[in-house]
């Protein structure tokens, strides 16, 4: 489904992405493990348009993408979740809703925001809250809706455990395979290697911006040389 | 009395539906963009003399003539609005804030000869509404019926616009970018046809708020600018961003005017204090008093950076040896000049020599220290004044009265930047504007002191500089030594703890910087050196007006250092005396110069879309990228 080759991303002069190259395929979850500054949530912004690639090919459902601009990748049924939730402040939440819709899509999960708060039952308690007043967990829940009310095929989440409550990371960990039973591909990325190995099938493990190890879930488990190696703090 | 103060308070109103028209389209504008868009007020102008032109063509006797001449004029505008986002803006949203505003200053030019070739220089006076040419009877008092109607728009206009951006998708939208552009691109909205909508939402607005004062005001071709400050200080007084706030702003406004032409003169102790005179100021005294208590407005909101429109300023290389060498050349060059020029250059080269001064003190602020002034010219024009007062009035030789001149412009700096240091960004920039017209409006109606519009004349340098080739000598070494200190200063610790000040306050305050007094003395400093240079114009004139501290020769000193570059130390000299031989140049060859250098500005900014430093950065890093493929 997403496919990405020989990926080059510079900020000004710094080489932040070296020749990344990593697949997603329909149904499954795929976890980006790294440190911080690993490179992350740049590869996420690279894919999603944000941050332009230097060089490199980025393809989805077949189609070369890494030439478009964000709208236009968005509205080929990518979804972005961005790490720090950028959410509208000023809007309320039906309105950051309605922000993200899009038209329904063949393939894809039809949501509307009713079926976004059986999924997430404390938005639909605050339908009128303006993002600014809501807690960081709750504003987590939003970021995701949002992108899900643009009917996406595959979404892009980029840290979605970072600085939430254990209770609320369940929760997410539970969200993310509801997702996942809903037939969407997910992409995520992580610091948090409990976290992965709740939701996720396969990992890429990635250090100063190239790919050190890929392998499924089962396989990263049973190699502690490689989560030594990558992982530990 | 009680009749006087309710038809007072009913032309307040009326005078208020327009100014909020114009100001809510500057605000959207804004608030989408990012853009401060100077040529709004070319908008509005625009608006009157279309409507002239249409009402005349539709019929001015016909209701529909009228209000359909009207309409198709705020359409008419709104496209316009449309024509130049596409054209020019969309181009450069990426580019540094002040190159956009540069390209919007570039626009007021255009329009503004535009409007000269198409309608002529004279006032043109519109026609009365059809149907409400009479006048109702109010507590005794006649009111004319068409500003009854007027004071209708004005709310009606608020509610609209309430219910498009609070009950429609498209609203959303534009209330969602103007907190985060770049995330309402990657959730699948195409950014350009928003950015295109609101720039044809605020234009229209701009054509209507100008087409509807059509039957109160002659259309005339300095609109442009006494619409756009006065439509900025509403924006600033009511809150950035807010169309309650531009509401609330433009009735406040409005009614102190109102209120100040109804006084009248009024004996206070035995003198007379004239109230319709303080109706040039009072806007702008109201002004520095909101920035002062409310720095974000009436209504408005702390305005957090917009995302993706992060700029870092890159370091200023510091001056070695080969610097200083050039300069010495160019110098002696300089100064070698008067012996094979004529008279003719020598003025030119004098004015140059000035106009780098005022825009070195001009980049002093806007570069190291990160203050842009719409002001600036206020330091120069007490400047002016300052050394003429002191010659005429005090009857001080020459070369007394110019000392008087820095001081005068220090002074001002002083007093001024107290307030102003306490802003930043587009406040900070609109109080400096403030200021500037409140010293402007003081030197121009104090006729007994400074001569008023008329100005001061025989304003002549001592014997020994009679001389054009020797008052050239002497006015080159007083400015190229004060162009010297300014970048020496640049370069010391004072220059570094301005710097630290503008890339981050927080931090430099809290390794024991004072942020706010050291940004004090840069403006202080700033605008001493700047009432030099206007002294040095005084004398090398003869004569001054109050135009020396214009708002036009604020925005004469921002284009200046712009067009040079603001990221570079020598880009301002380059610019003023590009710009100064460009309009001197120009000027007398067409009756349409400010056109050519309007359309010139435009191909610039075009064509360096990230200012020229940013482009030969793009170029570097570029050569960089294919060396690393290359190995």
């Amino acid at each position: 489904m997403l496919t990405v080759e020989g990926l080059n991303t510079y900020y000004g002069r710094a080489h932040i992405l070296s020749d990344l190259a990593l697949q997603a395929t329909a149904g499954e979850v795929v976890v980006l493990l790294g440190r911080n500054g690993a490179g992350k949530s740049t590869t996420m912004k690279s894919v999603i348009g944000l941050v332009p690639a230097e060089s490199g090919a980025i393809s989805f459902d077949g189609a070369r993408i890494d030439r478009l601009s964000p709208h236009r990748i968005a509205r080929l049924g990518l979804g972005y979740v961005p790490e720090d939730r950028r959410i509208f402040t000023d809007l309320n939440v039906m309105e950051n809703l309605e922000v993200g819709r899009q038209k329904p899509r063949d393939g894809a999960p039809t949501w509307t925001p009713e079926r976004l708060f059986e999924l997430f039952p404390n938005l639909g308690r605050m339908k009128d809250r303006p993002g600014g007043r809501m807690s960081g967990g709750e504003q987590q829940m939003l970021t995701i809706a949002r992108t899900l009310m643009g009917n996406p095929r595959l979404i892009l989440l980029d840290e979605p455990s970072e600085g939430l409550a254990p209770v609320i990371v369940e929760q997410m960990a539970r969200t993310i395979l509801q997702l996942k039973a809903e037939g969407l591909c997910v992409l995520l990325s992580e610091q948090n290697l409990h976290f992965a190995q709740m939701v996720a099938d396969r990992a890429y493990i990635i250090e100063k911006g190239r790919i050190r190890y890929s392998g499924t879930m089962a396989e990263l488990a049973a190699d502690a040389a490689v989560r030594e190696q990558y992982l530990s703090v | 009395m009680l009749a006087n103060i309710v038809i007072q308070f009913m032309n307040g109103l009326a005078g208020a539906s327009s100014l909020f028209l114009v100001a809510a389209g500057l605000s959207i504008i804004f608030g989408v963009s990012r853009i401060v868009n100077f040529a709004h007020g070319s908008l509005y102008m625009l608006g009157v003399y279309l409507a002239y032109t249409l009402v005349e063509f539709f019929g001015r006797s016909s209701i529909f003539g009228f209000w359909g001449g009207v309409l198709m004029a705020a359409l008419c505008v709104g496209l316009i609005g449309v024509l130049i986002e596409i054209v020019v803006l969309r181009r450069i949203y990426r580019a540094p804030e002040l190159f956009q505003l540069l390209a919007t200053f570039a626009l007021v030019l255009v329009i503004k000869d535009a409007a000269l070739y198409i309608w002529g220089a004279e006032d043109l006076v519109g026609p009365r509404a059809a149907g409400l040419r009479g006048a109702v009877e109010i507590m005794g008092k006649r009111f004319p019926q068409y500003d009854l109607v007027l004071i209708a728009i004005g709310p009606v206009v608020l509610g609209l616009l309430w219910l498009l951006m609070n009950r429609t998708r498209w609203g959303t939208l534009v209330r969602a970018a103007t907190q985060d552009r770049e995330m309402v691109g990657a959730l699948g909205v195409n950014q350009s046809g928003l950015f295109t909508g609101v720039f044809f939402l605020g234009a229209f607005l701009a054509g209507l708020g100008g087409a509807v004062q059509l039957p109160r005001e002659p259309a005339q071709l300095m609109l442009d600018i006494t619409v756009i400050s006065d439509a900025f200080v509403v924006v600033v007084v009511g809150g950035m961003g807010s169309i309650g706030g531009a509401f609330l702003a433009a009735l406040l406004i409005a009614q102190a005017k109102a209120f100040c032409i109804g006084i009248g003169d009024v004996s206070i102790f035995g003198t007379v204090f004239s109230f319709s005179k303080f109706t040039l100021v009072v806007e702008f005294v109201i002004m520095a008093v909101v920035l002062v208590v409310r720095p974000w407005g009436l209504l408005g909101k702390q305005q957090g950076v917009q995302r993706g429109a992060f700029m870092v300023e890159p370091p200023l290389y510091p001056l070695n040896q080969t610097f200083w060498i050039v300069v010495l050349a160019i110098v002696v060059l300089l100064g070698l000049i008067p012996f094979g020029g004529d008279n003719y250059l020598l003025v030119l080269l004098i004015d140059i020599a000035v106009f780098a001064l005022f825009a070195v003190t001009l980049h002093f602020l806007m570069g190291p220290s990160g203050m842009v002034s719409f002001g600036h010219a206020a330091y120069f024009g007490l400047g002016c004044y300052g050394a003429a007062l002191a010659l005429l009035k005090l009857k001080l030789p020459m070369e007394l009265a110019l000392f008087a001149a820095p001081l005068a412009g220090g002074l001002g700096a002083l007093v001024f930047g107290w307030f102003c240091v306490r802003l930043s960004g587009v406040y900070l920039a609109m109080l400096t504007l403030a200021f500037a017209q409140i010293a402007w409006s003081v030197i121009y109606q104090w006729d007994a002191f400074t001569g008023g519009s008329n100005g001061l004349i025989g304003l002549w340098p001592s014997e020994w500089l009679k001389n054009r080739a020797v008052f050239y000598a002497f006015a080159l070494v007083l400015c190229v030594g004060s162009i010297l200190f300014l970048w020496r200063v640049v370069h010391a610790p004072f220059g570094y703890a301005l710097r630290a000040g503008r890339d981050s306050a927080l931090r430099a305050d809290a390794i024991g910087i004072n942020v706010r007094r050291f940004q004090w003395f840069g403006f202080t400093l700033s605008g001493a050196f700047a009432g030099l240079a206007g002294g040095l114009f005084a004398f090398s004139k003869g004569s001054i007006s109050p135009e020396t501290l214009a708002v036009s020769r604020s925005v004469d000193g921002l284009v200046m250092v712009l067009l040079g570059g603001v990221q570079t130390l020598t880009g301002p000299v380059a610019g003023a005396a590009l710009f100064t031989w460009l309009q001197d140049s120009i000027a007398r060859n067409t009756e349409y110069w400010r056109a050519i250098l309007g359309l010139t500005i435009l191909v610039i900014v075009l064509a360096f879309p990230q200012g020229i430093a940013g482009f030969t950065k793009q170029v570097a890093a570029r050569i960089g990228v294919m060396r690393r493929e290359a190995v």
